[in-house]
């Protein structure tokens, strides 16, 4: 496992923090890319003073899909399926912040139904990345198995729910410019109330699992603080962001789709530890099952598709546009030039996993190697999206 | 005290443990070869082509015009076009793919090219068991393999296949309305009677 690294020419020591007394060589170690904590194919490149990490060097690419040339080079229907690949997590959401940012370029008025099915379908979502992530992060802490299986039991739920509406269970394609591509029937809906009015007893049960657990709160408390002048400069997003005591959260800030309509708080963390980003993450879900409701509720019946729009040619005009949401794992924007041709002239992505992950060194530094692997975790990555 | 968030984390254990023999919420595994899931309706897999009637040739919607080609992202569709012209379900002379192949292991399952044609020719199969032995040749889904009956349509996606089929009946009549009235007013001028088009009712057969 040991390897050079090319960039360590000068390390600097900051003082130690974890009590080691020993004073020896720094050991650079290569995790990844294959290392089975990383999330997929990601290595970090560390430089080790017994268990405690002095430096860090995240390595990214191994992933590289060409996805922003490969989207300027096809159409813009062309681009969602695409979209589908970036967080495959999360393919619901990735289709909305870019069917978005397209209705902005070309002024796309979307139906009422289409926007409230557009907030069910984001908000099942969250609810199912966010329970995932519990799970691996569990996962890397060592819980092996119990938690992950229990989290991947209600996310096949939803990933149901998903296939029935959209016909594929993660690769989902559903949403087009100016509203859905097929209707959800009444059974899906009656169907899509039970699966999230038994949602609580599933996170009061994960709750009561895992968050009293006192190894958990040693391995997790005080464990890669993110400060939030850090997190702000670093154009950190999302629940990592939130976990900080930073109110920002784009269905408030933007108010985009009809967020406004929805009564639901923002939960705040207070100390930007690996501790409060996974508290984040479970009060999120409480809030999301609120909207979920209320969307339920007031879902009026109508077309899902605008019949102005064209599926075939479609041609935006000249102009350029940037579409955000908040995803699950933070603000996702697609920005697009447009020359007035079939193809974007420029399609550019702003994945939050790429960007929430380049103050890794910063959590981590004067933390062991074990915890590494937590804070990562805990970051919520998606190398799909990371490396595009 | 120490350790009792453990032991509660231990009794949830316990309790999903035994709730597992009991409730079916906390044991939704399936044993796949011997039990299967149901498919939902809209499930998609891959792409085929829709052929009315009885004759894969005779019956195929398709008329060649490339727009799934042009529009596939991954471009995986092929399609040459043919030299003579056949007639289509309404008796109008069309061309036909001459060849028509579709890569399925490039095919990301996106149904654009179901969405994008103005023919209702191309529409999703639901099979999802295709492992071969051979990468290459094996997956690349020949014409023959693509063709599928319109009543097996009607098996995998009952309802959207019924939609279709009015959309269709619809055009067909609008269409051979159109084409009565043509006739009506050119019958002064001696023109030929016009040939009977076949219903378009008759021509799909419902499963």
């Amino acid at each position: 496992m040991t390897t050079t690294i090319q960039t360590l020419e000068a390390i600097e020591r900051p003082p130690v923090t974890m009590g080691s007394r020993l004073e020896g060589e720094l050991m650079e170690v290569s995790m990844g890319p294959q290392h089975p904590s990383t999330h997929g194919v990601f290595r970090m490149n560390v430089a080790l003073e017994g268990e405690i990490v002095r430096k860090l060097k995240p390595v990214f690419g191994y992933l590289h899909r060409n996805h922003e040339k490969i989207g300027e080079n096809t159409s813009y229907l062309g681009s969602m399926p695409y979209t589908d690949r970036l967080d495959y997590f999360c393919s619901m959401t990735n289709n909305w912040a870019y069917a978005l940012s397209v209705e902005k370029l070309a002024g796309i008025e979307v139906p009422e139904r289409a926007e409230y099915l557009r907030v069910i379908l984001a908000e099942l979502t969250r609810l199912q990345n966010h329970t995932s992530l519990l799970g691996f992060l569990l996962n890397d802490m060592g819980a092996w198995g119990t938690p992950l299986m229990y989290a991947f039991r209600e996310r096949e739920k939803i990933l149901d729910l998903f296939e029935s509406l959209s016909g594929s269970r993660m690769m989902c394609d559903y949403m087009r410019f100016g509203g859905c591509r097929v209707d959800a029937g009444p059974d899906w809906i009656e169907r899509a109330k039970k699966v999230v009015d038994a949602f609580p007893r599933f996170l009061d049960e994960f709750e009561k699992l895992v968050v009293s657990n006192e190894i958990l709160i040693a391995r997790t408390q005080e464990v890669g603080k993110l400060s939030a002048e850090l997190a702000i400069n670093a154009g950190i997003t999302g629940p990592m962001l939130r976990a900080c005591g930073v109110n920002y959260d784009l269905r408030k800030v933007d108010g985009y789709g009809i967020y406004p309509r929805f009564k639901f708080r923002v939960p705040l963390g207070d100390h930007g530890d690996t501790y409060d980003r996974l508290m984040m993450r479970v009060l999120e879900m409480r809030e999301s099952i609120g909207i979920l409701q209320q969307a339920f509720e007031q879902i009026p019946t109508g077309p899902v598709m605008n019949p102005k729009v064209k599926i075939r040619a479609f041609r935006p005009p000249v102009g350029e546009a940037y579409g955000r949401i908040e995803g699950p794992k933070g603000e996702l924007g697609f920005y697009l030039i447009s020359d007035g041709t079939g193809n974007p002239y420029r399609y550019r992505v702003r994945p939050p996993s790429f960007i929430n992950l380049t103050i890794l060194e910063d959590l981590c530094l004067g933390h062991t190697v074990a915890d590494v692997m937590v804070i990562l975790g805990s970051v919520d990555i998606v190398m799909g999206e990371v490396d595009r | 005290m120490i350790g009792s968030g453990v032991l509660k984390g231990m009794a949830v254990t316990a309790r999903n443990f035994v709730g597992s023999y009991f409730e079916k919420d906390r044991l939704i595994t399936v044993q796949y070869p011997e039990e299967r899931n149901p498919l939902p309706e809209n499930y998609r897999n891959f792409p085929f082509l829709i052929y009315d009637g009885n004759d894969a040739e005779a019956g195929l919607r398709c008329v060649a015009c490339k727009i799934c080609e042009k529009e596939c992202p991954p471009q995986c569709i092929y399609i040459t076009k043919s030299e003579d012209k056949k007639p289509d379900y309404m008796g109008k002379p069309q061309f036909y793919p001459a060849v028509f192949d579709i890569d399925i292991s490039v095919c990301m399952s996106c149904q654009i090219c179901v969405e994008v044609c103005p023919f209702e020719a191309i529409k999703m199969d639901k099979v999802f068991e295709l492992s071969r032995r051979e990468r290459f040749d094996a997956l690349l889904m020949r014409k023959n393999e693509l063709t599928k009956s319109n009543s097996y349509y009607h098996e995998i996606h009952p309802m959207e296949a019924a939609e279709v089929d009015a959309k269709l009946a619809e055009a067909a009549e609008a269409a051979a309305k159109k084409k009565a009235a043509a006739a009506a007013a050119s019958t002064t001028s001696s023109a030929p009677p016009t040939p009977a088009t076949p219903s378009a009712t008759s021509r799909s057969s419902t499963s």
